[in-house]
């Protein structure tokens, strides 16, 4: 445990001071590649700024996030017990991961504006697939065993698929929704990047305009541990709503 | 001993007649169960023995009403019924607890299924878990459990399904001979108690005299009733009685030409 961080601490530790060795020996100019102490240098000084700018980024991120699990997990739901709703919409879902978000990202901003929503949106997009396609497959994966057993019991469907669907689902839900909050940041920045007043996409759009390297790494860094957070986030979610899985672990 | 689908009329808890079961594949038709007649009584321990492969558990999936039978009659209390959903209970080889629910939530899941759980369903949960040895893991997951344990609980799960009639397919099939011998007394025992007409599907001939009134033998596939032998033998019996060994020898010679029969 304490080796899984150690190591990569270690090693990051090392690059940063290569990193600033190089940066005084080859006097690399500050607008072309900052050195680490004036990175952290910019992180004290704009810490505020910087934080603002975090969390109007988070807050896309979370309503991204949270719309395209509602609609995601609603809809394969729906896919799951109406065969024709699955046969309509599973090939347009999947068709539509072939459109990059980058390529619709202006229209998006046409649309819904300067503001949160086109941001929004766009994050809701990215993470969307993965948690449709997961919570369908999940639904889908039940042991038939399991299922034999209520049915067995005279159980109604509602009951199958609460009392064995659901549970066996959980698993992958949480999948699609690790693999969706990891790349909801894409989403959330992409979306900056194409037109916004602020947040960290828009930070370091204007940072690097100004030739503020320092204050784009900075960014980067927040941008990290937000998206790292954020991930552990749902993994203590994981733990807490699947208390047994700690056990099949074990063994 | 060898009367065939003998037969008690209005003294049925459960009769089967000529079930007949076959499946196609890949447009070819595979019978499975040719003629299968049966019949038990009331509190009736009955093993149905078969070389494996034979179809024993399509027979069980038959009378449960999972699989659609091509014909033959079911009758429960002398009744004739579509199948047998909602009256009888089930138990197969793989335990089938579900991961996510604690040992207490997996064995009450007939009464929750059947309309909540009360005081009463709890308590009796309880007991009959003291009884095969769990209590004290009301609230473990089955992933902390041995083989053994786990289908203890699935058993007491089965029983609290409050069926009359049990369906055990192989149920100890999975486990160590330790195990096994275990799990059968408890099984022995709590037959005794709760009185509750049992089908018990092996293809261990000492289990099958071990545990039952009667063993009904199966052909190879498709499968049909070769005989029948009444167990006649005082509980708790010895795999060393006497009369024990003689049967396991009955037994074993039926068995034989129905082994003969597969790999010919």
């Amino acid at each position: 445990m304490t080796r899984r961080i150690l190591y990569p601490s270690i090693l990051l530790v090392l690059f940063v001071l290569f990193w600033e060795l190089m940066v005084w020996q080859f006097q690399v100019p500050h607008y072309i590649l900052p050195a680490p102490s004036r990175i952290i240098r910019t992180l004290t000084v704009q810490q505020s700024l910087l934080l603002h700018h975090t969390f109007v980024t988070l807050e896309e991120i979370i309503v991204g996030f949270l719309l395209a699990f509602v609609v995601g997990v609603g809809l394969a739901f729906l896919m799951f017990q109406f065969p024709v709703l699955e046969k309509t919409f599973y090939p347009i879902v999947i068709g539509s991961q072939t459109i990059p978000v980058f390529a619709i990202a202006p229209l998006l901003v046409l649309w819904f504006g300067y503001g949160l929503s086109s941001k929004v949106v766009m994050a809701a997009l990215i993470v969307f697939f993965p948690i449709v396609v997961n919570t369908l497959d999940g639904l889908k994966g039940a042991d038939p065993d399991e299922v034999n057993l209520l049915r067995i019991l005279k159980a109604n469907r509602w009951q199958i698929l609460w009392k064995v669907r659901v549970p066996s689902a959980l698993p992958f839900i949480f999948s699609g929704c690790k693999i969706g909050i990891s790349v909801s940041t894409i989403g959330a920045i992409i979306g900056e990047w194409v037109g916004s007043k602020e947040g960290l996409g828009y930070l370091m759009l204007h940072a690097n305009a100004q030739l503020q390297i320092s204050l784009i790494f900075a960014s980067l860094i927040y941008l990290t541990i937000l998206g790292v957070g954020l991930f552990y986030l749902v993994v203590l979610m994981e733990r807490r709503a699947m208390p047994w899985k700690r056990f099949s672990e074990i063994r | 001993m060898g009367k065939k689908g003998a037969s008690f009329p209005g003294n049925n808890k459960l009769s089967l007649r000529e079930i007949k079961k076959s499946f196609s594949k890949d447009g070819s038709s595979l019978a499975v169960l040719l003629d299968i007649s049966l019949s038990v009584r009331q509190g009736e321990f009955i093993s149905i023995l078969g070389p494996s492969g034979c179809g024993k558990s399509t027979l069980f999936n038959v009378v449960v009403g999972l699989v659609q039978r091509d014909g033959g009659i079911i009758s429960i209390d002398n009744r004739e019924v579509e199948n047998g959903l909602g009256d009888v209970a089930y138990m197969q080889q793989k335990d089938l607890l579900f991961p996510w629910r604690t040992l207490l939530q997996n064995v009450l899941l007939g009464p929750e299924i059947s309309g909540g759980v009360h005081e009463e369903a709890r308590s009796e949960a309880l007991e009959l878990m003291t009884r095969v040895g769990l209590r004290g893991f009301e609230g473990n997951y089955p992933a902390e459990l041995s083989m053994g344990m786990r289908q203890r609980a699935a058993l007491v799960r089965t029983l609290l399904f409050h069926k009359d009639i049990l369906l055990l397919d192989e149920p100890f099939g999975a486990l160590d001979a330790m195990t096994r011998s275990v799990m059968q007394h408890i099984l022995l025992g709590l037959w005794m108690d709760y009185r509750k007409t049992i089908l018990l599907v092996t293809h261990d001939v000492e289990e099958a005299l071990l545990l039952s009134d009667r063993i009904y033998v199966l052909t190879a596939r498709p499968a049909a009733v070769k005989g029948e032998v009444s167990v006649d033998i005082t509980r708790p019996r010895k795999v060393t009685d006497l009369s024990f060994v003689d049967l396991k020898g009955v037994l074993l010679d039926m068995l034989q030409g129905e082994i003969e029969r597969v790999f010919a």
